[in-house]
């Protein structure tokens, strides 16, 4: 592999972290709170990509405002999973993961029913290409650029809203320990409601963002799914700085493998990652280990 | 689809629904209750003697399918009982359907004998993983098996090709005086499935109320209780998926056997979704539950959606199910007629029994 090869394959391994971290993140936001592994996660990312389809190109309204109707319209999804199902499921450990399950298979048959099928591939407003720093091998669409440029803003501002806020102190809060912070007068169902409201927000945005990138297809979240899974196992379940290190992490391997082999042996890779941390270390790179 | 279809299908639906009233109700039939059973199981054997001669072509494969996934359901709900979910085990039916694939073509070994092969390595294979995945309990255990499952797919699409293997040697004839078997005809394979599949859930059915099937309950339940009084709870949940994959594999052998072909996208995760879904939507309490669902699922799906004729929709119908069966009627199907018999008997002025 060449000079260029590698710094061209560094900068798209860069992208693909970045809306991975996106999805992950608000994965483990969910998990977090409400102790659910979203299985639908992936179907809200898909359900974002759809709303900028919808208003960017079919309606032919600017792309921001695109992405905006995506996290409006997820965040409205989200908060009817967390109503319907994960409330009244909060009892059984795999009830909630068993239901959005269902969710998967209902937001998959509700976007072929409203957009059909096949894929939609189509070109996005930023897509000419940009050299970085006068190096040739810097070379990528814009179009990343913003997915890369939205990941730091939108963590960066996550983290410092979970840190500083009140809202984020609660959140956190009920993430450690929701009995003792019920008792603080913490409202649980309202953070549940806010973590699934900014989880699935999240992953709208990632959609929509990558939406121009990526072909958008109902079923264009299965592999997203897949990687989220690995990132948060392996970054610790419940850990957001977990996820978005493993989020590196597995990008550049997949990416890199990918590369120098193919798509399947990286994805091989990825998975034979997350059973070694499985096996060795089950709380993964960051997590705690659980309480008996 | 004609009225027939629909009467066998219904027939099936409410001999499964029967059989789990009685499972679970003791009380039910009261001093007949031997009769009921009886008489169930002989309704039973007619209607799935009788079933493919009355029905189309397309439906008799349906017939072998539903038969070959019954047998899926069942060895599913097994290590079900130890309170594990897999998602690994759709790939353990494919791994019993490559080795018999490959074992029968590249090593030209006869199809029965490739069959039952298939099926031992596939428990072994499940004796091995058990290493590291029962490491892993609840949704770490669910993940992991999804990692595993995944890898061994992915591991036959990277070195045996994304289009599976192909001309598979069926289920050789047999002769028996005048009368020759030709395992090409649905109906032919049907019969052969159905006793394999017959003997298979009796052994399951064996297995469950044996000393083993009492501590899997027992592991399911009270896992440290059972390991404190000298239980291996280790043991104990690799019997089970050992067992469970053995079936698992016996099924995917048979499987490939019938198509001729195995095909890696077959056993993907959709496909083990699905298999979830028919356990989780029929219940796991007693074996019947999961061929309910099973029968139910597959009759609404293939038939009646069929018929109205929205195909792409049908997923949707699937997952309106599943969170609704999960929101309402959490112990599954199974336990609708038991329901409805206690609602008529509490209508009803007490007797001196109670």
């Amino acid at each position: 592999m060449d000079f260029g090869v590698f710094l061209q394959t560094c900068l798209n391994a860069t992208y693909a972290s970045s809306y991975l971290a996106l999805v992950a993140v608000g994965l483990v936001l969910i998990f977090g709170v409400m102790r659910v592994v979203n299985f639908a996660h992936g179907e809200l990312y898909m359900a974002g990509a759809y709303c900028l389809f919808w208003v960017f190109y079919q309606n032919e309204l600017p792309f921001f405002a695109g992405v905006a109707v995506a996290v409006l319209a997820v965040a409205v999804v989200g908060l009817l999973l967390e109503r319907t199902m994960f409330r009244p499921m909060k009892d059984n450990p795999l009830g909630g993961l068993i239901c959005s399950i269902g969710a998967l298979l209902v937001l998959q048959a509700g976007a072929v029913a409203l957009f059909g099928v096949r894929k939609k591939s189509f070109a996005g407003p930023y897509n000419e290409a940009v050299t970085l720093f006068g190096i040739d091998a810097l070379t990528i669409s814009g179009q990343r650029l913003v997915v890369i440029a939205f990941a730091v803003i939108l963590l960066g501002a996550l983290w410092i809203f979970l840190r500083r806020s009140r809202f984020g102190w609660a959140l956190r809060a009920v993430a450690q320990d929701s009995e003792a912070a019920a008792l603080q007068g913490i409202s649980i169902s309202r953070i549940s409601m806010l973590a699934m409201i900014l989880g699935a927000a999240l992953a709208g945005v990632a959609g929509a963002l990558t939406a121009t990138i990526v072909p958008t297809g109902p079923y264009m979240g299965h592999p997203v799914i897949i990687g989220a899974f690995i990132v948060i196992i392996v970054g610790g379940l419940g850990s957001l700085e977990g996820a978005v290190l493993a989020s590196v992490l597995y990008a550049f391997t997949h990416t890199f493998v990918t590369t120098l082999f193919d798509g399947t042996i990286a994805d091989i890779t990825g998975l034979v990652l997350m059973l070694i941390v499985l096996v060795v270390r089950p709380h993964g790179l960051l997590g705690k280990p659980e309480r008996a | 689809m004609g009225a027939v279809t629909y009467a066998v299908w219904l027939a099936l639906i409410a001999l499964s629904l029967a059989a789990a009233a009685l499972a679970l109700d003791p009380h039910l039939g009261g001093p007949h209750r031997r009769r009921w059973w009886q008489g169930l199981a002989l309704a039973s054997a007619a209607v799935l003697a009788l079933s493919p001669h009355v029905v189309t072509f397309s439906q008799q494969e349906l017939l072998v399918f539903l038969t070959i996934n019954t047998l899926v359901v069942v060895s599913y709900r097994l290590l079900a009982l130890t309170g594990e979910f897999s998602l690994g085990h759709v790939v353990m039916m494919g791994f019993g359907a490559y080795a018999s694939a490959l074992l029968s073509k590249q090593f030209a070994i006869p199809v029965p004998l490739s069959i039952i092969l298939a099926a031992g390595l596939t428990g072994l294979v499940a004796f091995i993983l058990a290493f590291p995945l029962f490491r892993m309990k609840g949704f770490y255990f669910l993940i992991g098996s999804f990692a595993a499952g995944e890898t061994i797919r992915l591991l036959w699409k990277a070195f045996i090709g994304p289009k599976g293997i192909s001309r598979i040697p069926g289920v050789p004839d047999i002769e028996i005086g005048a009368y020759e078997i030709n395992f090409w005809e649905p109906v032919a394979s049907y019969y052969l499935v159905l006793v394999i599949a017959a003997v298979s859930i009796w052994i399951l059915w064996r297995i469950e109320h044996s000393h083993i099937g009492l501590t899997f309950h027992a592991v399911h339940w009270r896992d440290q209780l059972a390991g404190a009084v000298g239980v291996n709870t280790w043991r104990t949940r690799t019997q089970a998926l050992v067992l469970a994959s053995f079936f698992a594999g016996l099924a995917g052998a048979l499987l490939a056997h019938y198509l001729t072909t195995v095909n890696p996208n077959r056993f993907a995760v959709h496909e083990m979704v699905f298999v979830l879904i028919w356990v989780i939507v029929g219940g796991t309490a007693t074996i019947w539950g999961p061929i309910i669902g099973l029968v139910t699922l597959t009759a609404i799906n293939e038939v009646l959606l069929r018929d109205i004729g929205y195909d792409e929709l049908r997923p949707l119908f699937y997952g309106v199910l599943l969170v609704l069966a999960m929101l309402f009627l959490p112990n599954g199907l199974e336990t609708l007629p038991a329901r409805v018999v206690r609602r008529f008997r509490r209508a009803r002025p007490l007797t001196s029994q109670g």
